[in-house]
């Protein structure tokens, strides 16, 4: 491990170019709102780079952050410095299998003490679970989390499922799901979510890390403010026609082939955080709300427990009209037995009435 | 708790909760007015007592005159800001979205920009209401606790709403929840006061046309 080469060394012998290179680092100075004057600094930290270790784990998932994150940038900058940094251990893109795979990852915790970063994607069984339902080389994925975990330098959980719980953990979640940040103490933990991620905000992240030592500044979700800092809505091409009021109504209407505001259609890019609609997706081709589809808030927590992708975010979660047409009748009877009583109450006052005259009151006083 | 929990507490368990506790209080509150109706009346009728109900509902939204000579201020700003009220709650493309969604019914709704000035409006229109309510020494002796109450409530959802559309507290779903959290307090609080007004008056005023139709009197 100590003849690592430097990120430099590796990109100039895969054949990346001084130019893409420079291109790549004034490209992320600019995503993290750095001065234009940050990418040379960029440039000269990550020159210099040992590529740190990464360790990446992968939980209860769909291998759709590793999807995004190694093919559709493919053959980019990015995914160059991803398919270096995750050498050490991963799943997906490592070739050792079984316990030569579990030897590597130890092999990698031992060089790297307290250096390594944790890349997680996936939730996992909570620790009042039942750990059976996620295992790797029978290792139940807390234990691992917290055995990797013991001498990394910081986590990062890379898409929503192991940054919010994601579809594990939507309700009901049968497995006891927990993101990655319930059980993780007393190491910086970063989140990027997404369901995936944007590829560039990953290695926007390491890149950060690689340059100034330190992860960069975050929300109250623990994201990086960098990426998560503005809405979906804030940045949408859509957003003129929300605020003249022309909406599509369906997928397929005149509004729609106009390219009017998708939130009838249950866009919740109001409450999203994510750097899609800057950014895009597929090296820049396009994104969700750009073909007309509305955007689910993929970064958000309890994404999927929202209140439905199609529904306007306006719309209650709960049954509104069951509960109001059930209140309406139990007032009603409510209120009936209380006219009944008071009914009843007056014909009594009536039946026991004793007509009385002036001398008898006369009398009494 | 984040500010999505948030959201999603005030969208779902709470807004349940408060629609059945408006529903309910409404439920009681109408059974027994409705309930404690009229004696028979044994003079034949002149005309017709529906009618007559409708007609009224519809004429007492145009103040009388004496009214308008005495309180002009009142009329002009407690008309714009019912009206804007009215128009942001149920002409505005979210709130249509929610009706059509919950009850399967929907209307067009106005252009985002026109609501939100009408917004505007109803925001200025309710702070002069108040100022004028403080400042006349009237008013203020006659104002109960109550009724500062039921002005904030009915403030608040309309302030709340402003800031969400234009985004002005961040994060977005807090904005959101604050909003929904606000129109919840009104409608818990609405068939315990004055704001029951919102039903009854048009019940007092078609009872009274009704009673002027039968008789065949004009209202
Ligand atoms: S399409 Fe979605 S994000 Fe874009 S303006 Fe409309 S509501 Fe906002
Ligand atoms: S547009 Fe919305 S749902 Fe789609 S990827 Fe971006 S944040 Fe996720």
């Amino acid at each position: 491990m100590h003849d690592r080469p430097t990120l430099g060394e590796t990109l100039e012998r895969q054949g990346v170019s001084r130019r893409g290179f420079l291109k790549f680092c004034v490209t992320t100075a600019s995503l993290l709102a750095l001065p234009p004057t940050a990418a040379t600094a960029i440039a000269e930290a990550l020159g210099q780079a040992r590529r740190p270790s990464v360790i990446w784990l992968s939980f209860q998932e769909c291998t759709g952050c590793t999807e995004s994150l190694t093919r559709s940038f493919a053959p980019t900058l990015e995914n160059l410095i991803l398919e270096t940094i995750s050498l050490d251990y991963h799943h997906t893109l490592q070739a050792a299998a079984g316990e030569a795979a579990e030897r590597a990852r130890e092999e990698a915790m031992h060089a790297n003490e307290g250096q390594y970063l944790v890349v997680v994607d996936g939730s996992l069984p909570g620790p009042g679970a039942n750990p059976g339902y996620s295992t790797i080389a029978g290792i139940s994925n807390l234990q691992m989390l917290e055995e990797t975990l013991a001498g990394a330098a910081a986590v990062v959980a890379v898409g929503s499922c192991a940054a919010f719980g994601g579809l594990p953990m939507a309700d009901p979640n049968p497995t006891g799901a927990v993101p990655v940040s319930k059980v993780v103490r007393d190491k910086p933990v970063i989140n990027v979510s997404g369901c995936p991620p944007l590829p560039m905000v990953i290695t926007g992240v390491l890149a950060h890390y690689l340059t100034f030592g330190r992860l960069p500044e975050l929300d109250e979700y623990g994201r990086p403010l960098a990426f998560f800092g503005q809405s979906i809505h804030d940045r949408c091409y859509r957003r003129p026609f929300y605020d003249k009021g022309l909406f599509a109504e369906t997928f397929d209407d005149e509004g729609a082939k106009k390219g009017w505001c998708l939130y009838r259609l249950g866009c919740k890019g109001p409450m999203a955080y994510n750097a899609c609609a800057t950014m895009k997706w597929n090296g820049g081709t396009s994104w969700p709300i750009e073909s007309g589809h509305p955007c689910l808030g993929c970064s958000e927590p309890d994404f999927w427990d929202a209140g439905g992708f199609y529904r306007a975010l306006s719309v209650p979660t709960g049954d509104i009209a069951t509960t109001a047409a059930v209140g309406g009748l139990l007032g009603a009877a409510a209120g009936g037995a209380a006219v009944v009583k008071t009914r009843r109450a007056k014909a009594d006052a009536i039946s026991a009435h004793r007509p009385i005259t002036a001398e008898e009151l006369e009398q009494q006083l | 708790m984040t500010s999505m929990d948030f959201l999603l507490l005030v969208r779902g368990p709470l807004l349940v909760l408060a629609i059945a506790i408006f529903t309910l209080g409404f439920g009681i509150r109408l059974v027994e007015m409705l309930a404690l109706g009229q004696k028979r009346n044994y003079a034949e009728p002149r005309g017709s007592a529906v009618l007559g109900g409708f007609k009224t509902v519809y004429r007492r939204f145009a103040p009388d005159p004496g009214t308008w000579e005495r309180a002009p201020f009142d009329v002009v700003i407690g008309t714009l800001w019912h009206v804007g009220f009215i128009a942001a709650l149920f002409l505005f493309i979210p709130h249509v979205e929610l009706i059509r969604k919950t009850f399967g019914i929907a209307w067009p709704a106005l252009p985002n920009p026109l609501i939100d000035a009408i917004t505007v409006i109803t925001l200025v229109a309710l702070v002069a209401a108040l100022v004028q309510r403080l400042r006349n020494p009237v008013k203020r002796f006659l104002s109960t606790p109550e009724d500062y109450l039921v002005w904030v409530l009915t403030f608040l959802p309309v302030l709340t709403g402003y800031l969400a559309y234009h985004r002005l507290i961040n994060p977005y779903p807090l904005v959101l929840g604050l909003h929904i959290l606000s129109v919840e307090m009104f409608l818990i609080v609405a068939p315990f006061t004055k704001l029951t007004h919102m039903v009854t008056a048009f019940i007092a005023r078609w009872y009274n046309g009704a009673i002027f139709g039968r008789k065949g009197v004009q209202s």
